[in-house]
């Protein structure tokens, strides 16, 4: 692994960087967009978490292997939570003869 | 540039090995060699191994008769869990890769140690305390829940004891992801010069692959169980219906880890069987490239079809077809394997040696488990043979005819490099072959039982299934007799087998050519790889050359 | 196992030691996301289940408090950050600096921690048998503003009028709240204890521009916990404040 060394300029570029978007986060909290609070949070929660990896972890300047491993966690992650959110999203509203009233009531919502 | 490995020392030179370099039990406890691990973990998984067989043969005598006169229905469930859980969590999964695997991958590849020596100690260390967990379980209460610890059963209306059983499990789910941390770390990195991706030995393409389900699906099962033990608990809801928690939520972060666990079992097995064939038929293995790509296919599409076991939860109807269809793609790389393997036995020379017997019979029974496997994925097939005895023996083929074949197999093909020494030829095929016949006369029964509608997970059942039952009980003790013959042999051939040699078959393997049992250090000098795998015919150093008869294998009976 | 200086005996070079090292790490790390993953995702199902109760739970976590631990702990990834440079560069003395001053932003996160913690007690929403999410608006102490009492009582009967066991469903987030930021708060209790092992190598002056690798994948993985708070800051204090 050739060293990279990121100067402590970008570090504090960074930082300043998740603060205001941590502000962001937190004003946005407060307007309604309705269903898009929540995709304007976890964009923004992305976007900072891209930056820690990229300059914080220094995914930047690291070997491809490195960058491979991080691509794979979130690829796997994605399947986990995209295989079972789509059986969850395309359930019939009557789930079935013997399910407790309660499983009725966390598909209808 | 020359095309073979240096000439290896003679058969009977005396030299200091990895098992004679120091004494004490200190030395054992406390040692660092992945060599000295490897045994460590073949004793403790040979513990949970018997553990396990216990039980399945109380459940065996249990079901001669219709009514079962043996145990009482409760004891029956506490029978058929522990049963699951001594043999899944803490013999299948660990058997190969922390066995084998452990002790073979840095010879293979040319490393002197693992990556992390350290962490695989401290592997093992943990599986002992998540097994004295188990073991406490299963002595103050035992476990009636089924191995799959299906919520709210398990969370709430169990009076057995769950949550230190849970606990175990979880802390176990730690020693498999450091092993599997470890193996990907060590053939990124430490792999010898020349030893290029591939040259690599199959055996380790398939414990990366292994690897890679270890370390991308154990942490899901950890914090699933982890969560269903603080609901138990704490009493929290999670998964429980009654506080408005999902079930089914549970079941897909369980089959998450537990679908591709299948493929930790059975994926090492592929391994052995890719490094026997091709040595006992006398051929450079068919499809290196396809074998070594499939293995890496199986673990990443093995995570795509979890949901097959949830085809009558009540899970979406949509989710159940895409599910069956990738279930039926995973099919694929395991049958460019079983295809690769014939290939290659075609026009080999091929002899008879106990491990290739294993190895052949592996080939028959994972065909068998693969395809009554495809029977069970298809969506409407299912809703018949669901939770029936088509189930069990299905994965009984699978894990037993495919991944402990494997196991077996691969324990007799480096017993002479683990030990130095050989073990009675004529006795281990014979013991070979009892195995064979036990394990379908066992198994393949039940079969019939499931598709007749014998349910799976009961301590009775319609008289009119006692004969199929009382053949299966019947093929166990011939089983149980399998495996008790090369534990004897094997402990025997310790002390008083032949001297192995490096190379008894031989094979064309990097660990072959270091002495037989290994130096601490596995190698004299760091070897400098310029072969390519498998190339029986370009390797006049184990004396196999084109047109003249091929050597017999060196034999403990000959 | 021998050892020459830091090289342990089974490496070839240094090189070979330290890219062993952080691809380790970083294979740990995509564990622990696959692990936080599962509670994640039992926290959208439920999530999308009971948006009443979720919305009526983060509502009253203390906004402040819970900011206030997000700009610490980002502030101690910068510090970190700049401890591994100190390293890189050769100031020895820079090194021990940033790294207390990173267990010490540690120790304020989980302190503050803490404190949330004796507030949701003391307000009875520890999931259980004295589980009550009214409590606080009908038993309000001298020290709050009636007007705010008031407010989150008319909060409390609408999301009670959207889902009449909001009580029940109340529990389930705060169940995930105390699991997740539980395990996020271990998490920092072992980063904060490779914290401690770092500074007393770094009092040695272990850490040199050749060889920095426990400090660079101690980085790594407090970066990491780090991660997982700008994660678990919007999903369990952020939902449904614009009411």
């Amino acid at each position: 692994m050739s060293e990279h060394i990121v100067s402590p300029k970008i570090y504090v570029a960074i930082f300043l960087t998740l603060m205001a978007g941590t502000a962001i986060t937190v004003w946005a909290a407060y307007q309604n967009f309705g269903a898009f609070n929540i995709v304007i949070a976890l964009g923004i929660a992305t976007f900072k978490a891209t930056l820690v990896v990229l300059y914080f972890m220094h995914a930047r300047y690291s070997p491809r292997r490195t960058q491979l491993v991080i691509v794979c966690s979130v690829f796997w992650l994605a399947i986990m939570l995209a295989l079972t959110l789509a059986d969850y999203q395309t359930r019939e509203h009557t789930v079935g003869r013997l399910a407790p009233p309660v499983i009725f009531n966390l598909v209808r919502t | 540039m020359s095309k073979t490995p240096p000439p290896s020392p003679g058969p009977n030179m005396p030299h200091e090995d990895y098992l004679n370099a120091t004494y004490g039990l200190k030395s054992w406890l406390l040692t660092t060699d992945h060599k000295r691990i490897a045994l460590l973990y073949l004793g403790s998984v040979t513990v949970f191994f018997f553990i396990g067989g216990i039980f399945a043969t109380l459940i065996r005598i249990h079901l001669l008769t219709p009514t079962g006169y043996l145990v009482t229905p409760e004891t029956y469930n506490k029978l058929f869990t522990m049963h699951g859980v001594a043999m899944i969590f803490f013999f299948l999964i660990p058997s190969i890769p922390a066995v084998l695997g452990n002790f073979l991958i840095p010879l293979m590849i040319g490393a002197k140690d693992l990556a992390f020596p350290k962490i695989n100690l401290l592997s093992w260390y943990i599986y002992l305390i998540g097994g004295s967990f188990v073991l406490y379980s299963f002595s103050t209460g035992g476990l009636d829940t089924g191995w799959t610890f299906y919520t709210p059963l398990s969370s709430v209306y169990s009076n057995s004891a769950v949550t230190p059983a849970v606990i175990g499990i979880f802390i176990n789910g730690f020693s498999s992801i450091l092993t599997g941390l470890n193996f990907i770390v060590t053939i990124h990195t430490m792999r010898a010069p020349g030893m290029t991706w591939f040259r690599l030995p199959l055996f380790v393409w398939s414990h990366y692959a292994t690897s890679l389900v270890m370390v991308l699906g154990t942490p899901v099962v950890a914090i699933t169980l982890l969560l269903a033990g603080l609901e138990r608990m704490f009493h929290l809801g999670f998964f429980n219906p009654a506080l408005g928690g999902d079930p089914i939520l549970f079941q897909h972060l369980f089959w998450f880890y537990s679908h591709p666990a299948v493929y930790i079992m059975v994926l090492p097995a592929m391994g052995v069987v890719s490094e026997v064939i091709p040595t006992f038929a006398r051929k450079p293995i068919f499809g290196y490239s396809f074998i070594a790509g499939s293995s890496i296919a199986i673990a990443v599409i093995g995570f795509l079809v979890w949901a097959h076991h949830m085809f009558v939860t009540g899970e979406s109807t949509y989710a159940a077809l895409t599910f069956s269809f990738l279930s039926y793609v995973v099919a694929i790389p395991s049958a460019v394997k079983v295809f690769n393997w014939t290939s290659t036995l075609y026009k080999g020379s091929i002899s008879w040696d106990t491990p290739m017997v294993y190895a052949l019979g592996f080939i028959g029974l994972f065909l068998i488990g693969g395809l009554t496997g495809l029977f069970l994925a298809c969506l409407g097939l299912d809703i018949h043979i669901h939770d029936t005895y088509f189930v069990v023996a299905h994965f009984h083929y699978i894990m037993v005819g495919g991944a402990v074949m494997g196991y077996v197999g691969g324990l007799h093909f480096w017993w002479p490099k683990i030990t130095g020494r050989l073990y009675p030829e004529s006795l281990a095929r014979t013991a070979a072959i009892t195995l064979f016949v036990g394990f379908n006369l066992t198994f393949f029964p039940q079969f019939i039982l499931g598709y007749m509608g014998m349910p799976r997970r009961y301590h009775t059942y319609p008289p009119e299934f006692q004969v199929l039952n009382v053949l299966s009980t019947a093929g166990a003790s011939i089983l149980a007799l399998g495996y008790l013959l090369p534990m004897l042999y094997l402990m025997w051939s310790m002390r008083y087998g032949k001297v192995a040699g490096p190379n008894p078959w031989p094979a064309t393997g990097l660990e072959w050519t270091t002495p037989s049992p290994p130096p601490t250090e596995n190698f004299d000098v760091t070897p400098e790889v310029t072969w390519e795998p498998y190339d029986y015919k370009n390797r006049p150093d184990l004396g196999l050359t084109a047109g003249a008869p091929s050597p017999a294998p060196a034999h403990g009976d000959d | 196992m021998h050892r020459t200086g830091e090289l342990y005996g089974h490496f070839e070079t240094l090189e070979q030691q330290k890219e062993s090292a952080a691809l380790g790490m970083w294979i740990f790390l995509v564990t622990e996301v696959l692990f936080f993953g599962g509670l994640f995702l039992t926290y959208t199902i439920n999530r999308h289940a009971f948006s009443a109760a979720f919305g009526a739970g983060s509502n009253t976590l203390d906004l402040t408090l819970g900011g206030f631990n997000t700009v610490v702990l980002i502030m101690s990834s910068l510090t970190m950050a700049m401890a591994v440079w100190s390293a890189q560069v050769g100031k020895k003395q820079l090194v021990s600096i940033f790294l207390i001053a990173t267990v010490v932003l540690g120790t304020i996160f989980l302190g503050v921690k803490v404190i949330e913690y004796k507030q949701k007690f003391d307000h009875h929403l520890i999931p259980g048998a004295g589980f009550d999410i009214r409590y606080h608006a009908e038993h309000p102490t001298a020290a709050d503003n009636a007007g705010k009492i008031a407010e989150e009582k008319e909060e409390l009967e609408k999301a009670f009028a959207k889902d009449p066991d909001l009580n029940a469903h109340a529990q389930l987030y705060f169940s995930l709240y105390f699991g997740m930021t539980g395990l996020h708060a271990l998490h920092m209790i072992v980063g904060a204890g490779l914290l401690v092992w770092l500074i007393k190598g770094s009092f040695a002056g272990r850490y040199t521009p050749k060889y920095n690798t426990p400090v660079e994948i101690v980085g790594l993985y407090w970066h990491f916990v780090d991660i997982v708070w700008i994660y678990l800051f919007p999903l369990l204090y952020l939902i449904d404040r614009h009411h």
